[in-house]
Order: structure tokens, then sequence, then C-alpha cells
């Protein structure tokens, strides 16, 4: 078995995963070898983190819970790298996403 | 050798261009459906590749946001999703072109479906990135402006006009179109010669062709006598602009000694990069459905802060004025506006803000948060009855108290009204709660006639000169100047050098022009005089 990882974060930014923050997302998630996909919900379906189309489709607003899953080389670093984007609000300024 | 064609239009950006016919052939080209299904398969594959080169060489000449939107485009092309889905129907008996129209399509149906409205918006970069492969598919040019051309097609699209590359000529001649129309207003902006409403005339594609936007005419295969006559007028047009540039850093002043400040209108940030702020007094429109227009979808509030503060940047403590979304009417946007028979009469302007409160709040916080950086007044567009100012200003109050209660820096800017009702008009007095009057008179004069500004056939109709618009705005002009009101005028009536006397003549002192007609509008107030101007 390969190296495996999961992790959850919150989507905090004000437009939630739409057309930058989706290319921002897949981009990252493509310069990792290991599969990477996120679900909304724990039944799933899981969707490939790397397809902007998918990502997209998801559809997810500000508030949606997503649920991040990888396999294989880097997986760790890869979920750690996403989430961090996530919380950061997609690096869209202004200080979505920090805690308080 | 074709004899010449003399088609006439209406100007809608003055200016010449002499270079090819570039023929948009939008419909009537069909698809010609492969030998196989492995053949029809290459096709898509092949169409997809070269429509993201062509995605990609348009976003090399962009930045910021357009930038951006272009990239996306780009991604959802290069993933390889659509294309699968499309290959599968391939697979099953369907043509590329059928194909990869329901892969699209499907997906567009989804987004239109969704309850968010930001996600509702991208349905129209959907609509795109589909449209641009099928017009590859069946070789429809219409896509690609060769650079220099005059571009004769039915309509352009706001997004294909900032596309395109206008800085090696070229100019554009529409069927159909409208002068007060969106790229209408951007071409006049970026200097871009443009006529519309020239009709269903035949026109070679590739023919040489003179295109003066001065007095709204095309001249197909013209003769070399000809040519030198445009030419020549072209030179006097351009000895004219370079004499009126030489003096516009100058302020404006009447033969009588008056002050008249001039401002500019402006459509997207970006157009900021090609004004020099030291020739105005400032910005006396910013137009913001941009930002929501086309295919950018809905911005959120960093995006619009983002686009706020850098025309505030630009103006270096000059006053800015940005106008609330105005969108309905003629500016449609997908996934905001309500579609309705009588849109010019419908919910547009701050009927339709006040109608999506969701949508407009996160406009407002932008705008609270844009203003200390500068000296930020917000207009509010197709006010007709006083409440609408005071619904405002309580989500303008609420806004700010929750920004200050979660520390965030903002400040509450001057807040004014467009006048372009009649009820505002000819009543100003009880609009006095505003911080500002300015006066839209393309709008005001359509209402005014009852003639609607974007039907071709009603153009003799529609004259900011009529005795009863002008009256108006008199009107309009001595109750500002009694109570101390600040009033302007942004309508394209200011942007008109034969306009501007009468302009001055109702008591107005302050303008918003297209930036390509600072220069000569300064030039035409210098030579105004209350006692009568000399020509």
């Amino acid at each position: 078995m390969t190296a495996r990882a999961i992790s959850e974060v919150i989507i905090t930014n004000e437009v939630g995963l739409h057309a930058r923050p989706s290319v921002k997302f897949t981009k990252l998630a493509k310069t990792f070898p290991c599969t990477v996909e996120f679900a909304t919900s724990e039944e799933g379906p899981w969707i490939d983190a790397k397809s902007i189309v998918k990502v997209m489709g998801a559809k997810a607003p500000k508030g949606t819970r997503l649920l991040l899953r990888a396999q294989g080389e880097q997986s760790t670093t890869a979920i750690a790298e996403l989430i961090a984007l996530v919380e950061r609000g997609f690096d869209e300024g202004g200080g979505h996403g920090e805690p308080r | 050798m074709a004899s010449p064609g003399r088609i006439f239009g209406q100007a809608a950006s003055a200016g010449f261009a002499h270079g090819p016919v570039h023929l948009a052939r939008r419909q009537g080209r069909a698809y010609v459906a492969k030998s196989t299904p492995e053949r029809e398969l290459q096709a898509l594959q092949l169409a997809v590749e070269a429509a993201a080169g062509e995605i990609a060489s348009a976003m090399s000449q962009l930045s910021g946001d357009a930038a951006d939107i272009l990239e996306f485009h780009l991604a959802m092309l290069e993933d390889g999703s659509f294309s699968a889905t499309a290959a599968e129907a391939i697979g099953a008996g369907a043509t590329a072109y059928d194909a990869w129209k329901a892969a699209l399509d499907a997906e567009i149906e989804s987004y239109q479906a969704s309850g968010d409205a930001y996600f509702k918006a991208r349905s129209a970069d959907l609509s795109d990135i589909r449209d641009t492969v099928l017009s590859v598919l069946t070789g429809d040019t219409a896509h690609a402006i060769r650079p220099g051309a005059i571009h004769v097609d039915e309509d352009i699209a706001p997004s294909r006009f900032l596309a395109h590359d206008w800085s090696k000529g070229g100019g554009l001649a529409l069927r159909k179109g409208s002068v007060t129309s969106h790229v209408a207003m951007l071409a006049r902006a970026r200097g871009v010669p443009m006529i519309v409403g020239i009709g269903d005339s035949a026109i070679e594609d590739a023919a040489e062709a003179l295109l003066d936007a001065q007095s709204g005419e095309l001249l197909v295969s013209p003769y070399p006598a000809q040519i030198a006559d445009f030419n020549d007028r072209r030179t006097a047009s351009q000895a004219q602009q370079r004499e009126a540039d030489a003096l516009a850093p100058h302020p404006a002043i009447t033969r009588d000694g008056e002050s008249v400040q001039v401002l500019v209108n402006i459509a997207d940030p970006g157009d900021v990069d090609r004004i020099s702020v030291d020739h105005v007094d400032g910005i006396g429109l910013m137009r913001t459905e941009f930002l929501f227009g086309g295919d950018r979808g809905l911005p959120d509030e960093e995006m619009q802060l983002a686009a706020y503060r850098k025309v505030l940047d630009w103006a270096g403590g000059k006053p800015v004025t940005i106008r609330t979304i105005d969108a309905g009417g003629d500016k449609p946007i997908e996934g905001y506006t309500i579609a309705e028979d009588n849109s010019f009469l419908g919910v547009r302007g701050i009927r339709l803000s006040l109608a999506k409160p969701e949508i407009f709040r996160v406009q407002i916080r932008a705008l609270l948060r844009a203003a200390p950086h500068g000296s930020l007044k917000v207009m509010l567009p197709m006010v007709s009855v006083p409440g609408e100012i005071d619904a405002a200003r309580a989500m303008f109050a609420k806004e700010a108290a929750d920004l200050a209660s979660a520390d965030v820096i903002h400040q509450m800017p001057e807040i004014g009204i467009m006048v372009e009702v009649p009820s505002v008009a000819i009543t100003p007095a009880r609009f006095a709660a505003a911080a500002f009057f300015s006066i839209g008179s393309n709008d005001l004069t359509q209402y005014v006639l009852a003639a609607s500004r974007d039907n071709a056939r009603l153009s003799a109709l529609g004259s900011a000169d009529d005795p009863a618009v002008l009256s108006l705005i008199a009107n309009v002009a001595s109750f500002g100047k009694a109570r101390a009101i600040e009033t302007s005028l942004c309508g394209d009536a200011a942007s008109d050098p034969e306009m501007i006397g009468l302009l001055l003549g109702t008591g107005l002192r302050r303008f918003s022009v297209a930036p390509a007609r600072v220069a000569v509008i300064k030039a035409a107030v210098r030579l105004w005089s209350g006692e009568g101007s000399v020509k």
C-alpha cells in the first residue's frame, strides 16, 4: 500500500470554489504525483481535485465542508498544502479565512 | 475589379481606418460530418487544441482580471473532461460537433440550475468555451479578427472587443449595433473607429475599405482618388486633434473666464492606464457593469475592492465617482438581471440592486472599504423616487456598522444620484438628500421623448438637443446651483463638441466625457462665451 492522507477544511472565502480559486486549487493539486480527491460528504462522490471541470462542477459555495484525500507519493504534503490554500482564502486577499 | 460601394451607417466612435474588410461568418456554416468515428475524434482534438491556442495568444496580450478569466477558460478546455464525455458520444455515432455541443450544453444547464448566483453566472463562460470550439470545427472565422482589419459583423460582444488588439488600427462596421451600446462606449474610450446600423448590404470579404467614422460611412473597393480624399480628411482631422491634444493638460476656461471641470467616463479599471491624470479633473463616471458582465461572472468583494482601489490610486486624490451596478435595460447580466418585455422601463439600475440585496451588499462593502483610499463618491443609477436614496443609504449604513464591528477599515463616501428619470429632473428639490446630481442625458432623452435608444429606426427622435430635454437639464442645473448641490452631466452629449455650447447655456459647468474626447471638449469650452461662441 502506498501512503494515504485524509483531512478536511471549511471554505471561508466569499464566493467559494469559484473560477479563480478553482484554477489555483487544481494547479496546486497537479504539482503532486499522488492522486488527490475531494468530497463534500463522507459518502462521496469523490471528485478528482486535478480536474477543473469537476472541481467547478461541485459548485461548492462559502461554508462548504471539504473532505480531502490523497494516495501515493507526497500525499501528506499534497493534503497539507491544499488545506493551507483553502484556509488562506485562495490568496484572494483581504484576510478572508483568517481565523479570528 | 468591383466598383466602389458606399455604405452609410451611424457614427458610433469617431476616427478613420483603412484596411481589408473582415467579414464575420457566424451563421450559414454547417459542420461537415467525417467518414468515421476516428476521424470525428481527431477533428475534435484538433479543434480543442486550436481553440486553446487562440485563448492562450489572447491571454498573452492581457493582464489582470481579463487574463484571469481567459486562464480559467484555458484550464477548462485543457482539462479533458469535456473531451472525454464528447468522445463517448462520438463512439456512439455522434459527430464531433454534436458531441461537443451536447457535452457543454449539459454542463451549462447544470450551472444555470445552480441556486448560487456566482456559479449561475459562470454559464456564460461555458457558452464561450463551447462556441470557440464549435466555430473552429465549422471553420467559422468569426472568432479571429485580423489586426488592422475593418470588422463587419451583426454586432460584437464586449468581451470580444476587449480581447482584440486594436493598437494595429482597424475598426468596426456593424450591421445592427447601437451608438449607446457598451461596445460603442468602449470604442469611444479607446478611440477605435466604429459605425453602426449599416444594414444588410453585400460586402466582399477581404476587400479594401475605408472607414470614415466621423461622417459614418464605409467605402468598399475605393478608387485611388477616393483614397486620396480620405487621406486628406484623416490628416486634417488628426491635425485638429493634435492641436487640441497640445492644450489638453491646461484647464478648460471659457472666453468669459469661467472655469469648467472636465472629467472622464470609464468602463473598465484598466482604462485609466491610457489616461493622463493631469489632463482631467477626475473620474465623473466609473461604470461597474463590466466587472459583473459577460464572461467575468459576478465578482466577489476582493475583486471589486481591487478594481476600485486601482482607480482611486491612479486619481491621486482627484474625485472618483463610481456608479453602483447599472444592469438591466440594454445591459443584461447572466445570472443577475431579469428578462423583461419592456426592459428600459423595468427592473434596472438601483431597482435591481435593491431587489437583490445579497449581490448589492457585496458591492457596498467593497465601496466602503475603498473609500479611505481617495476621494470616492458613489452614484446611484435610475433613481425615480426619493425613497430609493433612503433605502440605499440604509444599506450602506448597515454594512458600515458590520465592517466597524469587524474592525475593517472603511469610510462612508458621498452618495449622489444619476438624474436620468424625468421624475427627478422635473422635481429635483424632492431629491435634495443626494450629495450630488449627475445627469445621464442618454436615458433622460429616451424617457422624455419616449424613444427607445436601442431602436435604430427612432434615432432621429432621440437627441439631447431637444428643447424639452435641454429645459429639464437647465432645471436641474439651476436647482443644483441654488442649493449648492454639485451638478454635472456624464451622458454622450458631453462628449460632443457641437453640444457643449448648448449644455454650457443651461448653466452646467461640470462634464464627464469619453477619454478620447477630453482634448476636443476642452477646446470647444475655450471657444464658448455666454455672449455667443465663436466658430
